[in-house]
């Protein structure tokens, strides 16, 4: 093994309108040069090829994105507007609602239920043309960091087939990094996005709390829950958001502020601005973590920006804060599976042990343990002593947010306390996996932006990803210094990638 | 705990959940220890306004997808087990 598997060196296809990215699929389906019919079947080809060993998906709709490919063609050809994203593959995370198509969250609980409604996000990638290629893997109703508490078995890391692809929005990650698919739909709730796109060396943005519509996807903690995009550049992850986001009168949390122009500044570059390395998380990540968080500031430096270290130590409180408030909501949001609306039931001889059974039989290890703290947390007597005091903490940390950002435009931190690690090896400490979220969820706590850009790659060939927050609805000025670190990284520190299994490598070296 | 959450655990999952439960209590301390005498609670980050439509009659799901998912259905009803047994 003396090369990492990086740079998009898949060989058949290399070249392949597929690798382009989100926007120039759409400039050549939008002007004839390619059908997206030709793009569902390369994207298929490459599923067929990778699923084996990859497990990005819960679900195919490939007659779906076939007959929707068809209709893009068709509306090219009669000279119709086939939408920005025309003809451009994309996987949906299965929290998403999909009228008519199983929609799991990963959990046995949901079994066989096909919900009556699309979310929005759906919705609007249909109307802009994008081709959904199907529903990707998760850790149950978006708990974890890592795909393994999927009842339907982990998705593997195409960088190292050993390793965990990160979570929950494992399957997207991993999809979009082997390059099955131009771009990807997941839910931050904790790190959800950003986490899994630095484990796989993609993009992911979480977008501002009510910048994008959560109508239709299935709640995990609803003061938390956001969804954003993966794709392996930042201006594609953009592009996709931008289609996305607004105002929806479906989402009573959605925000009323017109959508940003996120691309139009993108190469603007970063002098003059204020860029503030948040120091706190240093100690507690691996080196390479650390030295790429720092690589980056330099870099920023470097080009213009003025980058001072800053200490913002309430960033520690969001962890053990997070770890009540999400499990408290979730318990709440999660009573609706009670063996009656939807889903499994397990009988039993009165409604309370139905429900009891059910869900006892429904939900995997990590949810029962997360409703059972939340349940604690909530109950009589230790409501004020946790959870009234987690909803304090979280206040401490947006104003400490708050007064960094008098001082700075944006902010820099690692994205995750290590690099992809090998399964089952937090799988025994529950805490230990929680710790992967360490950097990411003061942002959801705040709700304010953050995106995770690809940076540099460990000594074991691993992508590092590199954290930019922003103020909320600061996406522009954010992404715009996302695409400034993207521009100084090396290119073989992100997808996609050939999906790489060690042992046949080894064995063929 | 486990019947509040309407969760039926078996013992053995019961004891290793109070040994997880404890450590992740001791993990969360920091926030039970902390001085917030004068800092207000977060419920959510950005601030809301309420959400009204104009009251106006529309079509909402029809009862037959609503149903259509549902374990158990009868005389266009969700159907669940007994909830006070046995009429004398």
């Amino acid at each position: 093994m003396s090369s990492p598997a990086g740079g998009g060196e898949s060989e058949s296809e290399a070249g392949h309108l597929l690798d382009r990215g989100v926007r120039a699929i759409a400039a050549a389906v939008r002007s004839g040069e390619a059908t997206a019919t030709s793009l569902v079947e390369e994207a298929f080809r490459r599923v067929a090829r990778s699923e084996p060993s990859l497990h990005c998906f819960n679900l195919l709709t490939r007659d779906a994105a076939f007959e929707a490919a068809a209709g893009v063609d068709e509306a090219v050809a009669e000279g119709r507007d086939p939408g920005p994203l025309a003809g451009v593959p994309v996987a949906l995370k299965d929290n998403l609602c999909t009228t008519g198509v199983a929609t799991t969250c990963s959990s046995k609980i949901l079994g066989g239920w096909e919900p009556p409604y699309d979310a929005t996000v759906v919705t609007r990638l249909r109307e802009a043309g994008a081709i959904a290629v199907g529903k990707t893997n998760l850790d149950e109703f978006a708990m974890g960091s890592s795909t393994e508490n999927s009842a339907f078995g982990p998705t593997r890391n195409p960088w190292d087939v050993t390793r965990v692809p990160g979570g929950s929005s494992g399957g997207s990650s991993a999809a979009v990094a082997a390059g099955l698919v131009a771009f990807g739909l997941g839910s931050d709730t904790g790190g959800s996005i950003r986490q899994p796109a630095a484990l796989c060396g993609v993009v992911g943005i979480k977008p501002t709390y009510g910048l994008v519509s959560r109508y239709g996807l299935i709640a995990f903690a609803s003061s938390l829950d956001q969804i954003g995009t993966f794709a392996p550049t930042v201006g594609d992850a953009a592009a996709a958001l931008e289609v996305i986001a607004g105002h929806d009168p479906a989402d009573s949390t959605s925000l009323s502020q017109p959508a940003a122009d996120l691309l139009s500044g993108l190469g603007d570059g970063v002098e003059g601005l204020r860029v503030g390395l948040i120091e706190d998380f240093l100690p507690d990540v691996a080196p390479a973590c650390a030295r790429a968080a720092e690589d980056a500031g330099e870099a920023l430096a470097a080009t213009g920006a003025t980058v001072d270290r800053v200490s913002i130590p309430e960033m520690l409180l969001g962890l053990p804060a997070y770890y009540i408030i999400a499990p408290a909501e979730a318990s709440s949001n999660l009573a609706r599976y009670d063996g009656v609306r939807y889903g499994l039931r397990v009988d039993g001889p009165d409604v309370e042990a139905m429900n009891a059974r059910t869900r006892a039989e429904g939900f995997g290890r990590e949810v029962r343990r997360r409703i059972m703290i939340g349940t604690y947390a909530l109950s009589a007597g230790y409501y004020d002593a946790y959870y009234g005091q987690a909803q304090k903490a979280r206040t401490l940390v947006i104003r400490a947010f708050e007064r960094a950002y008098e001082r700075f435009d944006v902010l820099l931190a690692p994205t995750t306390p290590s690099t992809a690690f090998k399964f089952g090896a937090k799988t025994q400490n529950p805490i230990e996996m929680y710790l992967s979220d360490l950097c990411t969820i003061p942002s959801n706590l705040s709700g304010h932006p953050a995106v995770s850009v690809p940076f540099a790659l460990d000594v074991e060939g691993l992508p590092v990803g590199v954290q930019v927050l922003a103020p909320a609805l600061g996406e522009a000025l954010m992404l715009r210094v996302a695409a400034a670190l993207e521009a100084m990284a090396p290119a073989s520190a992100r997808g996609p990638v050939r999906v790489r299994v060690p042992d046949e490598e080894a064995a063929g070296a | 705990m486990a019947r509040l959450a309407r969760l039926e655990l078996t013992d053995d999952e019961l004891t290793t959940l109070v040994g997880e439960l404890s450590a992740l209590l001791d993990h969360v301390d920091k926030v039970r220890q902390l001085d917030t005498s004068d800092v207000p609670p977060t419920a959510h980050p950005l601030p809301l306004v309420n959400v009204l439509r104009p009251d106006e009659v529309r079509p909402s799901l029809d009862r037959e997808r609503a149903l259509a998912g549902a374990p158990a259905v009868e005389s266009n009803r969700y159907l669940v087990p007994s909830i006070l047994g046995e009429a004398p």
